[in-house]
């Protein structure tokens, strides 16, 4: 490599004895550890968990909607069913899977920092985090809840006889979670990066984090509180929400979908952060137009706040607000745009490898896209009184999720995998996965589109009135069996991996970046054996064209893969 | 709150190995203080919120039932914590100036005043719970005045929920006035929470207006004010100064916690970082109550 990007005196320790992963084997040392790193990996355990109870949610509402009279459940266990999943989804799964995991493993690494700025708030975090799963475990497994994961009242706080209360305080405890994870991130940032480590060198992964966090803090607060009010009306009988005590509930649905609206940039800016990423490493090519992808994830989390109201425009909204917060709305997709353009551009001019982490990136562009544009439908208020309710916001909204989110959490799973366990998993089975993820994917949720239009309610488990959908709900099932396929082959392989697989070199996909081209792999638990001074360019790719060019030669950097600098 | 009492086994060494320099760690952790207050912000942010709403909504209401409230009591508490906000801001200027024995004297002050502020609280609390205020089941706002429990001689209709408990209707009256329903966790009758026994023989699409737009202007309701707006209104009261009063505690732990590794010579402690970010918190907590008191005890007419 001809251009120093950091100074250091060992670029790639030989053979590495000690790491982060092997320092102390004892059950104590992991659930004691501050280590960011072993957060991280207690973390991806925590998460798989209860994306596993999501999952099997998802299977019964599924296979339950093969029949337009339904197979298996009743109407009330069909409604715990769709609530769990949405719980444990959204507020279990998506809201922290990117930041809690790979955020933890990477920031402090790739702003060459040793941990993040406050390790035992982290740990606490995890605490709360793990406390609040299992609250809302013992309240689904007493019962369950009914009210969906949106807990609108009155249906919540009055109405409904089921373990709400106890989901809530779960709920409740898993917020201050997120918030403490918001507090260090944002600090650490700001204050931990290394010597030479200035704001336009950052990787966009950390700009995704940062903007996150900061919604984090300004919008978990708000859900907590609102939440909390729920409980206490539950419980005690105080007036809030609940007209005949006097209150308003459409004013639940302002202060929820106040957070619940940058909730969803919350779940998908860490996945754009890890797109850009992998884009510009398996395009062997300098981000285009660095800076618009940075402030454009600022800006999402500026606007993110102005439009929940696309949430209600049926709520019982005045019609002028409603006009408002659609424009605002559409102004919104404007920034998500520029990264989508911005990433086609990096992808035009580079030398793409097709490489599992780069499939699921092109997976995830292709599904944003499509999750984006239809939320304009949703956001223009004469379609959206046609949608609204329907089996199209569902299509739309895991196209988001689903196709944004999981696929790049899974894309960078399998990107930074060998930084994070120092093994390479089957990039045969890698990349075959990441097809059926991508297919079952499409299968199950593009159906759901055309059930939406022609009127298919979410939430009904039922449709004997119109048995002319039920191709199509069975095409959606099928898709989901493959989908979940997908999702059960990396569990597999990658486990297997972490005994089986080949040991990793410090940088096997030549990438640039502190946490590649600076630490072993798996890092040491000081991350770097000093601290490194940023000398070069972020996403400094080109350099290694030009040294061919000029050079006249090529030095093969990947050993045995067969895939060598361009 | 942020983790001030972390600190590394190396006893000497007052740099966390995370951070190269004691300035940055400072900074670090004044930041982190700082984010921490943001959110503290948006968590009652949400609860002024909801209060301004009502409060727009029901003004002659709130006006009426905040005279439950003793100013004066309030009051007291006010000049309490403005008095502690002054001390925690000496304490912080000499424990920049290493003075370790003003510095103790400030912070015991800073916690005799909180220790005052909640026991008035406390007093306050008491009152409104033998008064039947408390918004639960026993709420009953100007309970000795009850003509008028018969729902105003209408037909009644019970409408019983999934959860066992009632909603009972009066005929003629539309529920989304929060006329006359009863939940199994409290005995409320709208009939017998008015003051002046006059009958309802408001329309009952005029109760409905009521619920949606500014307040409007109906003499007889000056007299005694609705008693499901009181009940929003002393909800808002219990749970808004509640969570303050969480905060004070919390704060109470916080400088007990402060002055004794400061007593012990901590090694935590060796600068004024902690005093400064535990002076941050405590004026925050002052800070809410500064907007708390007017909000709920000095309503104008
Ligand atoms: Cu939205």
């Amino acid at each position: 490599m001809s251009s120093t990007v950091v100074e250091t005196t060992p670029k790639v320790e030989p053979q590495v004895e000690k790491n982060y992963l092997n320092a102390d084997h004892t059950i104590k040392s992991w659930l004691l550890t501050t280590d960011h790193k072993r957060i991280a990996v207690l973390y991806l355990i925590s998460v798989t968990v209860m994306f596993f109870f999501g999952s099997v949610a998802a299977a019964l509402i599924r296979y339950e909607l093969t029949a337009p009279r339904g197979l298996l459940l009743s109407s009330e266990a069909f409604n715990k069913t769709f609530s769990a999943h949405g719980v444990f989804m959204v507020f279990f799964f998506l809201v922290l899977a990117i930041p809690a995991t790979l955020g933890n493993f990477l920031v402090p690494i790739q702003i060459g920092a040793r941990d993040l700025a406050f390790p035992r708030l982290n740990l606490l975090s995890w605490y709360l985090y793990t406390i609040a799963a299992v609250l809302v475990l013992i309240s689904m497994f007493m019962g369950g809840v009914d009210a969906g994961w949106t807990f609108y009242t009155p249906l919540s706080s009055t109405y409904s006889n089921t373990q709400i209360t106890l989901c809530l305080v779960g709920i409740f405890i898993s917020g201050f979670s997120s918030i403490a994870t918001g507090v260090n991130f944002v600090a650490t940032i700001h204050k931990m990066r290394a010597p030479g480590m200035t704001w336009f060198k950052l990787p966009l992964m950390i700009w995704s984090t940062y903007a996150t966090s900061v919604i984090v803090l300004l919008g978990t607060p708000v859900v907590a509180i609102t939440l909390f009010l729920v409980v206490v009306e539950r419980a005690f009988g105080f007036g809030i929400f609940s007209p005949e005590l006097g209150g308003d509930p459409v004013l639940f649905q302002h202060l929820f979908w106040f957070y619940s609206h940058p909730a969803v940039y919350i779940m998908i800016l860490p996945a754009m952060g890890i797109i850009s990423e992998l884009i510009t490493c398996f395009s062997r090519r300098e981000i285009f137009g660095y800076k618009f992808v940075a402030f454009s994830s600022m800006a999402i989390a500026g606007i993110g706040f102005l439009v929940w109201g696309h949430h209600m425009f049926i709520s019982s909204q005045s019609v002028y607000q409603g006009i408002i917060f659609s424009l605002i709305s559409f102004i919104v997709a404007v920034p998500s745009a520029v990264k989508v353009f911005n990433w086609s551009l990096t992808l035009m001019k580079g030398s793409v490898h097709f490489s599992t982490p780069m499939i699921y990136a092109l997976g995830f562009l292709g599904l944003f896209v499509i999750g984006g544009l239809t939320g304009l439908y949703l956001a223009s208020v004469d379609t959206d009184v046609h949608l609204t309710g329907t089996y199209f916001i569902v299509a739309h909204f895991h196209y988001v999720m689903v196709g944004g989110t999981i696929m790049a959490f899974l894309g960078g799973i399998h990107f930074w995998w060998p930084k994070m366990f120092g093994r390479m998993y089957s990039e045969f089975w890698g990349k075959l996965s990441a097809i059926i993820v991508f297919v079952g994917f499409n299968f199950t949720f593009f159906p759901q589109f055309i059930l939406g239009y022609l009127g298919m309610p979410r939430r009904y488990h039922l449709y004997y009135f119109a048995p002319e959908w039920q191709v199509y709900h069975i095409m959606s099932t099928l898709g989901s069996s493959i989908l979940g396929i997908g999702f059960v082959l990396p569990a597999i392989y990658l486990t297997h991996s972490l005994v089986k697989g080949r040991k990793a070199e410090a940088n096997p996909w030549d990438a640039r970046g502190l946490e590649w081209e600076y630490t072993s792999s798996p890092p040491i638990t000081e991350n770097f054996a000093k601290t490194p001074v940023f000398r070069g360019k972020v996403y400094d790719y080109d350099a290694v064209a030009d040294a061919a060019k000029y050079e006249g030669e090529i030095e093969p950097v990947i050993e045995g893969k067969g895939r060598t600098n361009v | 709150m942020s983790d001030h009492t972390h600190h590394h086994d190396d006893e000497h060494d007052p740099v966390y190995f995370q951070y190269e320099q004691i300035d940055q760690q400072q900074e670090t952790y004044v930041l982190g203080m700082w984010s921490f207050l943001v959110t503290e912000v948006l968590f009652f942010g949400a609860l002024f919120m909801l209060y301004i709403i009502y409060r727009w909504k029901f003004q002659d209401d709130f006006y009426l039932v905040h005279e439950q409230l003793n100013w004066k009591l309030g009051g007291l508490n006010t000049a309490v914590l403005l008095f502690s906000s002054f001390m925690v801001a000496a304490a912080v200027h000499y424990a920049q100036k290493k003075r370790k024995t003003q510095q103790l004297i400030c912070l015991g002050i800073t916690l005799l005043c909180a220790f005052m502020f909640m026991m008035v609280k406390t007093k306050e609390y008491g009152d409104k719970w033998s008064h039947h205020l408390i918004p639960n089941k026993a709420f009953s706002y100007g309970e000795h005045h009850g003509g008028g429990g018969e729902l105003g001689g209408q037909g009644e209709h019970a409408a019983v929920l999934p959860n066992g408990g009632k909603i009972t209707l009066a005929s003629g009256a539309t529920n989304m006035g929060g006329e006359g329903a009863s939940h199994d966790e409290f005995q409320y009758h709208p009939g017998n929470g008015t003051i002046a026994p006059q009958p309802r023989e408001k329309p009952a699409f005029l109760k409905f207006l009521d619920g949606v737009f500014a307040p409007l202007d109906m003499p007889e309701k000056e007299q005694h004010g609705s008693p499901e707006h009181a009940r929003l209104f002393l909800s808002l009261y219990f749970l808004m100064t509640g969570l303050h009063g969480v905060h004070v505690l919390v704060g109470i732990i916080v400088i007990s916690a402060l002055m004794i590794l400061t007593i012990k010579k901590a090694p935590t402690i060796t600068d004024y970082i902690p005093t400064e970010m535990v002076g941050l918190y405590w004026h925050f907590v002052d800070l809410v109550w500064i907007f708390l008191y007017p909000l709920f005890y000095l309503i104008p007419k």
